[in-house]
């Protein structure tokens, strides 16, 4: 017999038609294609009218500030012309306190015009917070999936905050222990409401956040008289490197280097019961950046809208101890008190900016907000409490789950190249397992694949035939 | 006053429930995880007066039902910033004296 889990989740394809309100199946070309611009393209409104919702929603126009004592900084240990500007978008000034308002204004705007009584999101991060918020200007209920604790009732100050801010919205919030059901638990939730799935991986979100991008490239044209020359975004689900990179393009963009970076976590499994209480950062993370960039469609709609690497030029990782060593530099040096995890692109842009020539330009494309137990000290505190090691040192001993390390100097913060064709290999060996067996790619395939992945036919082709000898 | 283990109707409160069982939980999960049951802690008004561990039914904020075992009577937050991280408490100081000397030594060689 089938299981509770494999019985809701057998009609995931029924339950979310209806509350998504919306049919994926239009755009399949094949088991392996489909027309990704057509599907970003249906919900019809375009960038001005989405900068108009925003703009009554409370979301969006965020302070890019240049951080002259940063840069400097990193200026003092780098090579001579070396260094250059360092620039972020406060995203926290948006109204739920980071660039997810983008994501759920579209969301909860499309829930709202399709008549829809009440939205539901699965999700621990700040998502949770903005969909609840936008659910509360627009006087619908809300419900927030969250995994919250481990199987003992403890959780990370940072989720708990979290569950904290989306109840102070109004929404109701279902807190869980560690495991994929979360997701099998919002289906049954959609279908016993009949409300919107507001999920982070619609068009809609992600269209929001291509507003982002696009205010990121005309506020620079206006400060500097170019677009940057590199965006570095925090990674993980895929959204924010999506729709930063198609709205940098939509500006005309389209020198910029696009740079994803996530806090490096592995060697933790996301489904752990034991682990979830040693990952210090809750989102931002490989655990999260890596799986999601190498199969996107593993989100809970039947086609991503997120689909980062078609759009990043490099990933970085960084580690723990640097980001945390970061975040309070941001608030010591630039009066910028902000949450870890969003600072993510700005350990990886300290990195990058020392290896560019002076007159180059970084922007870090977000920020988030802070508070009781969003905020680095008391993760830290927590990690100790887990029995985590935290000390001074070389980041490069930063064990995660066992060790942080924080840097004692920032000439120590070095992000890592991840390599970029490992990912891409392994999304088309995800692409072609998840086709039914012995099925043969097409020409229009591998086209897709090609840009998918950022690569070319060539590559495709040679990673397929790689794979059938293996 | 004496801390009630006892709720009223239609005060503030938090049930839970076991949602799937060991046996009905998602396959492929590591073993930690696949022995544990998927617990659930919802909030709501009571629809009764019940004691903590019995079973009860709350109205959440959405009007949905959702019937548990009380685990807490008006549920708050006590998470906060905690006490500073000894490792970071220099960063400020230290970053600010250095970007002062080496401005000083870049004004110095102009």
């Amino acid at each position: 017999m089938a299981s509770a889990f494999d019985q809701i989740m057998a009609r995931k394809g029924e339950i979310m038609l209806r509350a998504l309100g919306m049919d994926y199946g239009d755009f399949e070309r094949s088991p392996i294609a489909f027309d990704y611009e057509g599907m970003m393209e249906a919900h019809g409104y375009s960038i001005d009218q989405i900068i108009a919702i925003q703009a009554a929603a409370g979301v969006g126009n965020t302070p890019l500030l240049e951080l002259r004592n940063i840069t400097d900084l990193v200026r003092s240990y780098s090579e001579p012309g070396h260094g250059a500007r360092i620039f972020v978008k406060d995203e926290a000034a948006n109204m739920a306190g980071s660039f997810k308002d983008r994501r759920a204004s579209m969301s909860i705007h499309a829930a709202a015009e399709k008549g829809y009584a009440g939205v539901i999101a699965a999700t621990s991060g700040n998502y949770g917070a903005a969909v609840a918020s936008q659910a509360a200007r627009h006087n619908l209920n809300c419900i927030i999936c969250q995994e919250a604790f481990d199987s003992a009732h403890v959780g990370q100050p940072e989720i708990i905050e979290k569950s904290r801010i989306c109840e102070a919205f109004g929404a109701e919030v279902v807190q869980m222990t560690v495991g994929p059901e979360l997701f099998s638990h919002m289906l049954e939730l959609l279908d016993e409401t009949g409300y919107f799935a507001a999920s982070l991986y619609s068009t809609f979100g992600i269209s929001g956040i291509e507003t982002l991008g696009y205010e990121v490239a005309n506020e620079m044209m206006a400060l500097t008289g170019a677009p940057p020359t590199h965006v570095v975004i925090t990674h993980a689900g895929g959204g924010n490197t999506t729709g930063t990179a198609r709205g940098l393009r939509r500006a005309g963009a389209h020198g910029t280097e696009v740079i994803s970076a996530s806090v490096d976590l592995s060697g933790l499994h996301m489904a752990s019961d034991r682990d979830f209480n040693r990952k210090s950062f809750t989102t931002g993370h490989t655990g999260f950046g890596v799986p999601f960039a190498t199969w996107p469609d593993r989100a809970d709609v039947p086609r991503n809208a997120a689909r980062a690497l078609r759009y990043m030029d490099r990933y970085l990782t960084v580690t723990q101890g640097e980001v945390f060593y970061v975040t309070e530099a941001l608030a010591k040096l630039e009066g910028l008190e902000r949450g870890p995890a969003g600072n993510t692109a700005m350990a990886a842009a300290i990195s990058l900016a020392r290896d560019l020539p002076a007159d180059a330009t970084v922007v870090v494309q977000e920020t988030e907000y802070t508070g009781a137990g969003k905020h680095h000290w008391a993760q830290l505190n927590f990690a100790r409490e887990q029995g985590i090691e935290v000390r001074l040192g070389d980041p490069r001993e930063n064990k995660p789950g066992t060790a942080i390390v924080i840097p004692e100097k920032p000439e120590q913060i070095r992000a890592i190249d991840f390599d970029l064709v490992r990912l891409r290999s392994s999304y088309v060996r995800n692409a072609l397992s998840h086709a039914p067996e012995g099925y043969v790619p097409t020409a229009d395939d591998i086209a897709f694949l090609a840009q998918d992945t950022n690569s070319d036919p060539e590559f495709v082709e040679k990673t397929i035939a790689t794979l059938k000898e293996a | 006053m004496a801390v009630s283990n006892r709720c009223e109707q239609g005060e503030w409160v938090e049930v839970e429930r076991v949602l799937l069982e060991p046996a009905d939980r998602s396959p492929n999960l590591p073993p930690e995880t696949a022995e544990k049951p998927l617990l659930l802690w919802s909030k709501g008004f009571a629809t009764a007066s019940a004691a903590l561990g019995e079973e009860l039914t709350v109205e959440t904020m959405t009007g949905r039902s959702v019937t548990g075992r009380l685990s807490a009577i008006n549920p708050g937050y006590t998470h906060t910033f905690g006490s500073p991280v000894p490792e970071l408490s220099t960063v400020g100081r230290d970053l600010r004296a250095r970007l002062a000397t080496w401005r000083a030594s870049q004004s110095a060689g102009e």
